[in-house]
């Protein structure tokens, strides 16, 4: 086999892992991206049940409600809309009233089942989305970036 | 005092960079042996001063200083003393503090074990050194300055994230940053050969053991952020794909792939241009990763609070670096010229074929973190890219590698007869059957992906055995021979062999703790009891204490099986005095066959606790494997042919190393 030919294997080897890897990447994209809603996004676009999407907001204050079986009802706002969520499971150690919060998870006749809430480091951290989502309902009160 | 004292030493540290990134590079270009001399001692003094410096900044924690802003955000004078210490680099200012640190003690390293380093390469590689030192430099003088003093003087400080207050973490950060920056070593010398123009088995001599380590400290700091995360954020999960996680993974698939073709540099003088660019990747990942974890563009679950003025700068800074260094790999790249030929099914091949795949491995996880931030820069929404993304993307592509893995070792450089090795393997298929077939009866409801894992560990770790009784000639010579090449076994063999088997050990975890996770969530009154995977937990009760700096609610689990007691657990759920911040700590107990795990939550109305069960099948064996695989490479590296000074055939100066 001359030096040219052995490249060429390589290359050829090369060319199928990138594609397999395109291949993989482009089907799990379609079904595994996460799209991110505001409570108000949601009312507005008139969201189907049954498709997995992020929420995120405030935590409203006075809404967090302890269900039996380790339910917690709580509503994640915008502050222009509300939006009833239910999760089962312990909360993170910095989900609190008032505090910015995402949730994952599927809406259900206009209730938000969500099985994930994710946690922060730190709390005075606000993620860039529910920065925006806010900016957006017009009440944003931090620092303009 | 002493915070004037530390910013003073940063500050000529930078003036001192500024010299060695310029005169010694100068001299190299012109030929000028004291222009090029000034490098060494450069390197050496940028160390001191930031030893200065740093010691300062630890000083002003430790006697908790609060006339300094960093110190007032991060600690408080109850915070135990290692905490303290660990309160350094729990921040942003801090932890950058430590990474020019680390930086400057790779530096000086060169200046002073490489005395048998041809003075050209060297001097070169100190200047690119010290250009990454001055970017780092102003970035932190410019936005992020440790020593920043406050007025009025508050009475106390706000104490450091109680979630970083663990043993575990105050060592992650460290180990994590001497990977990263010990990828600039291989950077550093790339750039360098590529002005040169050459590279040959003593660069890639030089440049290996300094990957090498790298490689160990990030492996070692991904195990540990890994395990911290397991058992601190008390979800049961050790890895999350995470983009502060894919941040550190992503350029521990490039050095892997570095390490392995830096070995064909070394042998078989070919695979130059690769290297080259493998090693310029690395280290572009560990400075993307920097940037990831430090800017706050990515809503990560480790996220932390930052200032979008500081994330502009470090894209500057990784514009220029990654921008100029493929650049100039583009215009000098084609003058590496590789003289050692070889045939595809070849050690050769078979290294290159684990270099493409890692590499592919690595550019679909950048393109997966980084993708939420493509699609909203041109307006296509607000989008995550989770586990499941990864895992589908990833694991895939894995296979073939393990597979392949499995081969490689045994295949001969240059040319090798692939149906010999096969047939060499027929144990380590059996064994992969074997096991397949005893996952299926243990587990047969759990995913098809979990008995293919099981599998391929069986195959992996049974191929690596097979490889070294080959090498030993276990059943075709005397016992007593084989006995003998055991013990002189180069101990770079070693590092291979215990590094694909703890490989092998860390891929049966993975697979276990990720396929056959049991889990329960539900509310407990005291007294009762809840089965998972067949242990019986029962709740036995709650007591509140104290512990140094915060308040705690203990719970305590019985646990039996069929009757019979196995341990009695106990989860905290912590609450800290300064922050009012609450952590958990799982109560955990391990075993060989998997993890018992429990966490407590709050209670709720009807007077139970919400508590969160688990049990996680052979999740210990994957940090044994991880720790294995860092003591293969740490064996690797005191390798007789790594201290010993590469002969040189161009300069004549073949002496010994000077340390």
């Amino acid at each position: 086999m001359k030096r040219k030919h052995k490249r060429l294997t390589f290359v050829f080897i090369a060319m199928l892992l990138l594609g397999a890897a395109t291949v993989l990447m482009l089907s799990a994209f379609e079904e595994n991206i996460v799209f991110f809603y505001s409570p108000t996004d949601i009312k507005e676009k008139k969201l189907a049940d049954g498709k997995r999407i992020r929420l995120g907001g405030l935590v409203e204050e006075g809404s967090v409600k302890k269900a039996e079986g380790a339910v917690v009802n709580f509503r994640v706002t915008d502050l222009t809309t509300a939006l009833p969520v239910t999760y089962k499971g312990i909360l993170p150690d910095l989900f609190r009233e008032g505090q910015g919060v995402i949730t994952e998870g599927k809406l259900q006749g206009g209730v938000f089942k969500a099985d994930e809430v994710l946690a922060k480091h730190d709390e005075t951290y606000m993620p860039p989305e529910i920065a925006e989502a806010l900016k957006k309902s017009g009440q944003w009160q931090g620092k303009e970036k | 005092m002493t915070a004037e004292i530390g910013h003073f030493a940063l500050i000529l540290a930078l003036l001192v960079a500024v010299m060695q990134a310029t005169v010694p590079l100068i001299g190299a270009q012109t030929g000028r042996q004291a222009w090029m001399a000034m490098a060494r001692p450069a390197a050496v003094t940028q160390f001191g001063l930031l030893a200065i410096s740093f010691g300062c900044l630890t000083q002003l924690y430790i006697t908790s200083d609060f006339s300094v802003l960093n110190v007032v955000m991060n600690s408080h004078t109850d915070k135990p003393l290692l905490y303290k210490v660990a309160g350094v680099w729990g921040n942003h200012e801090g932890s950058l503090l430590l990474w020019v640190l680390i930086l400057s003690l790779f530096g000086s390293a060169v200046a002073v074990f490489g005395a048998n380093l041809p003075p050209g390469l060297r001097a070169r590689a100190l200047s690119v050194q010290a250009m990454i030192a001055v970017g780092f430099y102003l970035f932190m003088l410019l936005t992020s300055n440790p020593f920043e003093r406050v007025f009025p003087v508050p009475i106390n400080g706000r104490d450091l994230n109680p979630l970083l207050q663990d043993p575990g973490l105050a060592i992650h950060p460290p180990m994590l940053y001497l990977g990263y920056v010990g990828f600039s070593m291989a950077f550093s010398f790339a750039i360098a050969a590529l002005i040169e123009g050459r590279v040959d088995a003593a660069w890639a001599r030089w440049v290996r053991p300094w990957t090498l380590a790298a490689w160990c400290f990030l492996t070692g700091g991904i195990g540990l952020g890994s395990w911290w995360a397991y058992y601190e954020l008390g979800w049961g999960g050790w890895w999350f794909w995470d983009p502060v996680e894919n941040a550190s993974f992503m350029p521990w698939l490039a050095g892997t792939a570095l390490l392995h073709s830096s070995t064909v540099v070394e042998k078989r003088d070919t695979l130059k241009g690769w290297t080259i660019l493998l090693a310029i990747i690395a280290f572009s990942m560990s400075l993307l990763g920097t940037f990831l974890v430090r800017s706050g563009v990515l809503t990560s679950v480790h996220a932390f609070a930052t200032d979008p003025a500081r994330g502009v700068f470090i894209l500057g800074l990784l514009i220029v670096v990654i921008g100029g260094s493929l650049a100039l790999f583009a215009w000098r790249g084609p003058a590496l010229v590789s003289t050692g030929l070889f045939k595809p099914v070849s050690r050769e091949g078979a290294l290159l074929f684990n270099n493409l795949v890692l590499s592919t491995a690595a550019a679909a996880v950048l393109l997966g973190t980084l993708y939420p931030l493509l699609l909203d820069a041109i307006g296509g929404g607000k989008v995550s890219v989770g586990p499941p993304f990864f895992n589908t993307v990833f694991i895939p592509l894995m296979i073939p590698m393990i597979i392949a893995m499995a081969i490689g070792p045994i295949l001969s450089w240059k040319r090798a007869d692939l149906m010999a090795a096969i047939n060499k393997l027929w144990l380590a298929f059996l064994a992969a059957l074997v096991a397949m077939a005893a996952a299926w009866v243990l587990r047969s409801e759990g995913p098809l992906l979990g008995i293919v894992g099981i599998g391929l560990a069986a195959w992996l770790g049974v191929a690596t055995l097979i490889e070294l009784t080959g090498r030993i000639r276990m059943f075709s010579a005397p016992f007593g021979e084989s006995l003998r090449r055991l013990r002189g076994m180069p101990r770079a063999a070693w590092g291979m062999t215990l590094g694909h088997l703890g490989l092998a050990i860390a891929i049966a975890g993975m697979t276990g703790a990720g396929a056959w996770k049991v889990e329960s969530i539900q509310s407990m009154k005291p007294g009762e009891s809840v089965n998972v995977a067949g242990y019986d937990f029962t709740f036995v009760g709650v007591k509140s204490g104290q512990g140094p700096n915060y308040s705690l609610v203990e719970a305590s689990f019985r646990i039996t099986q069929g009757g019979k007691p196995v341990v009695a657990l106990n989860a905290e759920k912590r609450v800290y005095n300064v922050s009012k911040r609450p952590t958990s700590e799982a109560g955990i107990h391990t075993m060989f066959t998997g993890d018992l795990y429990a966490v407590i939550g709050d209670k709720d109305d009807s007077g139970g606790y919400v508590t969160r069960l688990y049990f996680n099948p052979l999740v210990v064996w994957m940090w044994a494997g991880v720790l294995m695989m860092m003591f293969g490479g740490t064996l690797s590296l005191t390798d007789r042919r790594h201290r010993v000074g590469a002969p040189k055939k161009h300069q004549g100066v073949a002496q010994a190393a000077g340390a």
